[in-house]
């Protein structure tokens, strides 16, 4: 039973993504419209064009987004942690508003904000620097996280705290070794949505950066969409690639997503 | 490890000798090839000044452009359309050229579409304009007048087979303008310059689109480009028209022609489509203006104009490439030579961006069936006139400065106030730890997001006119709040589209908590095989750029060749037209966002589950609780303060998520399922640039979320302290 709803789910999920890997492996360029699933011709054509142009340049465009996105998620992981951890453990003034602060940046439409942040970003010398949107995309990860680790955090007993503080255990020691290996199931979750939040991010990386070599995929996917048509082959080529690294990515974290990992340890 | 990842990060851009002039362009494929060897001859030729191309997406071009050149950032050329020529001309953009570059080497026609105001702005390349594309093992000869046209459409047709003697985008109003003009209409006034698109010439065009999609079903209804391409690649369709970067869409395999649209038999005009200018732009900012004139004039030389047309197959705007047999008598460019001959330059005046939505809502009024054609183009009418209304009255902005001043002193004397009475300072020291915790997030926070927000909502005081900023107070919001203009229930007033907004967000993550929460419950059980399988095949919906699938979606929605209704035409649901209505429309919005929203909930869910002990809901089985009392009295309670965050913060991020929208329905029908958030985009890059408008969207949609916020109490810290009581 479970498994019927399960493929179910699977199928409805798969469905269209059939039709990317149709076009994908397609020699043509068009946006596929039969609706048969599978290619009427066979090739690798696509694939071969993206990562042999120019060069090779795709990979090092790749890298350039894997250090991009590894970057946002180590700097964005780590900043909520610790802003978390502070935000469910001490009471100090400005705390309410300071949690406040972090929805409310998620509140504003980013129409406004592009050419303000342009300037900004110019004027710290990070315009054509992939630190620069390293910073701006772990901010804008930043409040999800904050919020979603101060929740786990909270269900996580202070009893367990206040015992290792007895044993002489510092603050910062008490964080690194107690609190965070046992929110690893939130961690892994903030950092998927960290690498996330940087990964397929184009506009910004595409009006900051004026280098071809320092260009992330998005930004070169996006390159195959013109104004009157877009070369479909490549772009689908392109889409599966870049959807294969977060695969990857969340199946290695999912061993932190087993359940009962805390019940052991803690007492609710 | 670090340290690679430290290098790698930090490492300037490399530094490139001789600081070659940037070049920015948007060209891709055979175009790209061409440019890229016009470059190469370039630097052979010289050495001293070398040209550096830079590739940038379509979609980021003019924001780039706008951002960039006035910071000192911008390219010394950029290649791109004329349509916008007149705005960057009037934002100090671009360098005039009046008198720098030999104009009689080019078509007339070129060089009128790149004059603005007496000033020439660009040097044209190549020009674009659609023409008929039809297939030589099907057709003999092409039409060469509507009669004719339909004649040989109809015996091509058959709905029921899915064969249309004639493919284009019919509800595309760029794609109508020929028959506009075949029919004698116009869109500006020859005179007196003013909006005359609502006319009777107009609406014979109207009637005559009409025939081919609805009373004779010549045109396949709700055609999008990737459709024409598919029914003329597949020989369902003999006749199609489009432009030139059609040539890349149409298979190898078939054997096709181009010939002028046909004259129009009611008029005996010539069908008249606009022709688009690519030209070389020269930055205003640039620092060698005379070498980046010169590389611009090379591009458009006559031998690189051949290189340009032979290599990247463009119709090139050199007279004397021509006189080259190889232009001249290529079989593809020498009939785009002809239909320029019977083609009309697109207006640079900067109010035609205010043309084409209302244009096309009308347009697709009448093929809908919805309203007859005089009442949507009066319709069409009254929306121009709103869109290029004259700004608001200036205002003095003393007041604003003294109340600034006096509110900022106001907020310090009471914030000084409450920090003495509460002794802050002493349990801010005593705090100190929690501070350095949270430092480098605030301040990145700060910094990076809100002061940008605060210069961009600033602007919400101003309205933008031809690159100028004038302070006008609050009448934008005055504007917007009163909705004047528009009765309530217009799709286009501010209440329609927030209920619209407010009923997509509630329904959108609804759906996803609980797809995502089901998801998250089943896939729990640690002893289920091909557990992690599943779950890593549910996230793929996020994991892959969601402009292809949600364009895929589309695709799947369409009446006649989508996948939904062919499996609702397997369980005997009549055919749905799902754009045509705004519950249909808007519900296949809805099931697309969640298509790609639920896995995001999922893992969250997953993740949050993990808190809780599997041993009180062991214990509640073992008690002789059932699966959902079990779930409603042992589970979600503990889940509930986790997911909190998700569910709020996925309702912020719905309520602006815009792209889904603008791909699926692209607002269908008129404008109704559209949210607040694309009203303001379509603010800030339609309708006249207007930045203060646009900002004044943005700033109202974020006191409604604030609003959401405050009323919800999602903006006070939950503690788990508090959960019990």
């Amino acid at each position: 039973m479970v498994h019927a709803i399960l493929i179910l789910m699977v199928m409805i999920v798969l469905y269209p993504v059939l039709w990317v890997v149709k076009m994908a492996f397609s020699p043509s360029q068009a946006f596929s419209l039969s609706l048969s699933l599978l290619p009427e011709q066979w090739t690798l054509d696509n694939f071969r064009g993206l990562l042999t142009a120019d060069g090779g340049i795709f990979w090092r465009q790749l890298l350039n987004s894997l250090i991009v996105a590894g970057a946002t998620t180590v700097v964005g992981v780590v900043l909520s942690c610790t802003a978390a951890y502070a935000f469910s453990r001490f009471r100090f003034p400005g705390r309410s508003v300071g949690m406040a602060t972090f929805l409310i940046t998620q509140m504003f439409p980013g129409v406004v904000m592009a050419i303000p942040l342009y300037i900004l970003l110019d004027n710290l010398g990070l315009l054509n620097s992939l630190t620069g949107l390293v910073l701006v995309y772990s901010t804008t990860a930043v409040p999800f996280c904050v919020w979603m680790l101060k929740g786990y955090f909270d269900t996580i007993p202070v009893d367990l705290e206040e015992a290792a503080v007895m044993d002489g255990a510092s603050q910062w020691m008490i964080f690194t070794r107690i609190v965070l290996p046992l929110a690893k199931p939130a961690i892994a979750v903030t950092a998927l949505f960290s690498f996330m939040t940087a990964w397929n991010e184009f506009i910004l990386a595409a009006t900051f950066l004026s280098d071809e070599r320092m260009y992330t995929v998005p930004v070169v996917l996006q390159r195959f969409v013109g104004d009157h048509s877009t070369e479909w082959g490549y772009f689908a080529a392109g889409a599966i690639i870049v959807s294969i690294p977060v695969m990857l990515l969340f199946f290695k974290l999912q061993t932190y997503l087993v359940s009962g990992l805390t019940s052991g340890a803690v007492k609710g | 490890m670090v340290l690679i990842f430290a290098v790698l990060v930090l490492a300037p851009a490399a530094v490139q000798a001789a600081d070659p002039l940037v070049v920015w362009h948007a060209y891709r494929g055979a175009e790209e090839e061409a440019l890229n060897r016009v470059a190469e001859q370039w630097n052979e030729a010289n050495p001293e000044q070398p040209v550096r191309l830079l590739p940038i997406p379509y979609e980021a071009f003019a924001n780039r452009l706008t951002s960039a050149i006035p910071r000192g950032h911008g390219p010394d050329v950029f290649i791109a359309a004329h349509e916008r020529a007149a705005d960057w001309d009037r934002s100090n953009l671009v360098r005039r050229l009046d008198g720098e570059i030999e104009a009689e080497a080019h078509f007339p026609i070129t060089i009128e579409a790149l004059t603005y105001g007496d000033h020439l702005l660009g040097v044209p390349l190549a020009y674009k304009s659609l023409a008929l594309f039809y297939n030589r093992d099907l057709i003999e000869a092409p039409p060469e007048t509507t009669d004719e046209l339909l004649a040989i459409a109809r015996e091509h047709s058959d709905r029921d087979a899915g064969t249309y003697g004639l493919a284009y985008e019919a509800n595309n109003f760029y794609m109508h303008v020929p028959w506009v003009f075949g029919f004698g209409g116009a869109i500006f006034d020859d005179d007196d310059g003013e909006f005359a698109l609502a006319s009777d010439e107009t609406v014979a065009s109207f009637e005559f689109a009409d025939r081919l999609v609805n009373r004779e079903e010549l045109v396949p209804g709700e055609p999008t480009g990737s459709l024409v391409a598919h029914l003329f690649g597949s020989g369902e369709s003999p006749m199609a028209i489009s432009g030139p970067w059609f040539l890349g869409e149409i298979g190898d395999d078939v054997d096709f022609d181009i010939a002028p649209i046909p004259r129009i038999s009611e008029t005996g005009n010539p069908a008249t489509p606009f022709l688009t200018v690519e030209a070389a732009f020269v930055s205003a900012e640039s620092e060698r203006p005379e070498q980046a004139v010169e590389f611009a004039e090379f591009l458009a030389s006559e031998k690189m104009a051949v290189e340009r047309a032979l290599t990247g197959l463009q119709p090139v705007s050199t007279r004397a490439a021509y006189d080259d047999a190889r232009v001249g008598e290529h079989p593809i460019l020498s009939k785009f030579r002809d239909q320029k001959e019977s083609s009309l330059p697109m207006p640079n005046d900067p109010r035609m961006r205010s043309v084409w939505e209302p244009a096309g809502q009308a347009l697709g009024q009448v093929l809908r069936g919805a309203v007859s054609a005089e009442v949507a183009l009066a319709q069409a009418e009254r929306r121009f006139a709103l869109y290029t209304r004259p700004p608001p009255e200036p205002r003095n902005p003393t007041p604003l400065v003294i109340g600034l001043i006096i509110f900022t002193l106001a907020a310090l004397t009471y914030g000084t106030w409450r920090f003495r009475r509460d002794r802050v300072w002493a349990k801010m020291k005593a705090s100190l730890p929690a501070y350095v915790y949270m430092a480098p997030a605030i301040v990145g926070m700060l910094v990076l997001i809100v002061v940008p927000f605060v210069v961009g909502a600033a602007v919400s005081l101003f309205s933008h006119v031809e690159g100028e900023f004038t302070y006008v107070g609050l009448a934008n919001f005055v504007d917007i709040i009163l909705s004047q203009e528009y009765g309530l229930t217009d799709p286009h007033s501010f209440y329609f589209t927030l209920a619209v907004t407010v009923a997509w967000t509630a329904i959108n993550v609804a759906l996803h908590v609980s797809i995502g929460l089901g998801m998250a419950l089943l896939l729990r059980d640690p002893w289920m095989r091909m557990r992690g399988i599943y779950r890593v095949l549910l996230i793929i919906p996020w994991a892959i750029p969601n402009y292809i699938t949600a364009l895929i979606w589309r695709g799947m929605f369409h009446q006649q060749f989508g996948a939904v209704n062919a499996l609702l035409d397997l369980v005997g649901v009549e055919p749905v037209s799902w754009f045509s209505q705004f519950a249909t429309s808007f519900t296949a919005n809805v099931v697309t966002n969640t298509w790609l929203g639920f896995p995001f909930m999922m893992v969250v869910t997953l993740g949050a589950l993990q808190a809780i002990p599997t041993d009180l809901e062991e214990a509640a089985r073992v008690d002789g609780a059932s699966r959902w009392q079990r779930f409603r009295h042992v589970t979600w309670p503990l889940l509930k303060p986790a997911l909190i965050p998700a569910v709020v913060l996925g309702t912020v991020w719905t309520f602006n998520m815009f792209n889904i929208i603008y791909l699926v329905s692209g607002g269908a029908p008129d404008g109704s399922t559209e949210i607040l958030i694309s009203e303001a985009y379509k603010w800030a890059f339609g309708r006249q640039e207007q930045y203060g408008y646009a900002a004044a969207y943005a700033v109202l949609i974020f006191l409604v979320l604030l609003g959401y916020g405050l009323f919800s109490g999602q903006l006070e810290t939950h503690d788990p302290a508090k959960k019990g009581d």
